[in-house]
């Protein structure tokens, strides 16, 4: 247990380690400590950002939302009036049509009508003729009296 | 074993010798008793002492320049986080204590701390076992814990001197530094006294750091070489108990070391009047 020279080949050794550890261990461990502290904190910083932004998302959407409902409401009571508006339309168009085809129907019963009495008139001179030919068959010629009758038929 | 070895006090006192190599009568050789290690002088060297704390510090130096090669900014691995938790330990350390700005101290920090955590850690190495192996191997002499050598503490706390020293004259000047000698706390007139104190406060320094460290790891390693002298059946009674609370002063003694260090050159980086 001497001091001796071991003492200045301590020291010189201790200088070595020293300079080594300065130059080849502390600054790139520390700089790598640095770099992940840098990104943890850039992470953190991330998510509270991707929070936010999902938040005001969800403010986004709740709003879109409720615009398109306003806006299918609006359409639904747009909808109805035209709707109630076509079957005003195709209410007026049937009563009009209704119209035209009883009014075509009126003249042609009257055509039906004024045919018959037509008819009738024709048929009814006829018998009367018949009638009147019997009754006066003894005493009138036929030949005679046609200008007669007939005259009579288109008085009828 | 050699003959000594056969009592206490030759176990003792052989525990307690380096295996010092160095020049005698003209040709180089080691060391086999305390006496011809005396002899030798100066200019011997303590080999175990050497040879243990250069192995010690490449370790250090090896594992942590591993993960310093392959320091990713990703997730770490179990050496990377294992270095990575010393690091910032040591980091927060230096940044408790140490107000100014500096690329040196903290590496320097974290080399003292480890490297002597190292050197200290291997007293927690069962008494005999290194010293029966190289003693196989033709080694009379070999003490394992570079910490209760004082050529070691000493060699340390020397290059932290200079280290204050160098800081002292860079940050305040030569003249500063002499003025913070000499000047106070008596002012000028008070010279010669405040010479004496200022030069006692600058002295003690590498003095504390070197004999605080070696006191307590060579009583620590007095202590385990006594409980050796109990019949081996008794040993772990007392063994354990001192080697748990040793793992305390194995740590604790580094860390000293390094605070202390850390806040001489805070004090030498500081101008105070």
């Amino acid at each position: 247990m001497n001091i001796n020279a071991t003492l200045l080949g301590q020291t010189i050794m201790f200088a070595m380690f020293v300079w080594f550890c300065m130059k080849f261990v502390w600054p790139p461990i520390i700089a790598a400590l640095d770099a992940r502290k840098k990104l943890i904190a850039d992470g953190l910083a991330a998510g509270e950002r991707g929070k936010h932004d999902l938040e005001l998302a969800a403010k986004r959407s709740a709003e879109v939302l409720r615009e398109a409902k306003e806006k299918a409401a609006e359409i639904i009571s747009q909808g109805d009036k035209r709707a109630s508006e076509i079957v005003e339309e195709a209410k007026a168009k049937a009563e009009v049509e209704a119209g035209n085809i009883r009014a075509r129907a009126n003249s042609e019963i009257e055509q039906e009508v004024f045919r018959a009495r037509e008819q009738l008139r024709t048929q009814v001179s006829a018998i009367a003729l018949a009638g009147a030919g019997k009754i006066l068959s003894r005493e009138i010629d036929a030949k005679a009296h046609n200008e007669l009758l007939e005259k009579l038929v288109a008085e009828i | 074993m050699s003959s000594e070895a056969l009592t206490s006090t030759g176990y003792i006192r052989h525990h307690l010798q380096n295996l010092t190599c160095g020049l005698q009568d003209g040709h180089f050789h080691c060391a086999h008793s305390a006496d011809e290690a005396k002899a030798m002088g100066f200019w011997a060297l303590n080999v175990d002492t050497l040879g243990v704390s250069l192995l010690l510090g490449l370790v250090f130096l090896y594992f942590f320049s591993r993960v310093a090669k392959s320091a990713a900014q990703g997730v770490p691995g179990g050496l990377q986080n294992f270095v990575e938790w010393v690091i910032e330990f040591i980091d927060s350390s230096v940044r408790g204590s140490f107000t100014g700005r500096s690329a040196l101290v903290a590496p320097l920090a974290l080399t003292i701390f480890v490297w002597i955590f190292l050197m200290n850690l291997m007293d927690l190495i069962p008494i005999d076992y290194i010293p029966f192996v190289t003693e196989q191997m033709g080694l009379s002499h070999f003490k394992v814990v570079p910490s209760t050598d004082p050529n070691a503490t000493i060699g340390m706390a020397i290059g932290v001197f200079f280290l204050v020293i160098f800081y002292s004259i860079k940050i305040k000047g030569l003249g500063g530094f002499v003025g913070e000698l000499t000047l106070q706390p008596f002012g000028k007139f008070g010279l010669p006294v405040n010479l004496f104190l200022e030069g006692v406060n600058l002295i003690a320094k590498p003095v504390s750091l070197a004999l605080r460290l070696f006191g307590n790891m060579y009583a620590g390693e007095m202590i385990f070489i006594l409980i050796a002298l109990l019949p081996f059946y008794l040993q772990w009674t007392l063994s354990l108990p001192w080697a748990i609370f040793h793992i305390l002063i194995v740590t604790l003694q580094a860390f000293i070391f390094m605070t202390l260090t850390i806040v001489y050159l805070d004090m030498a980086h500081q101008e105070h009047h």
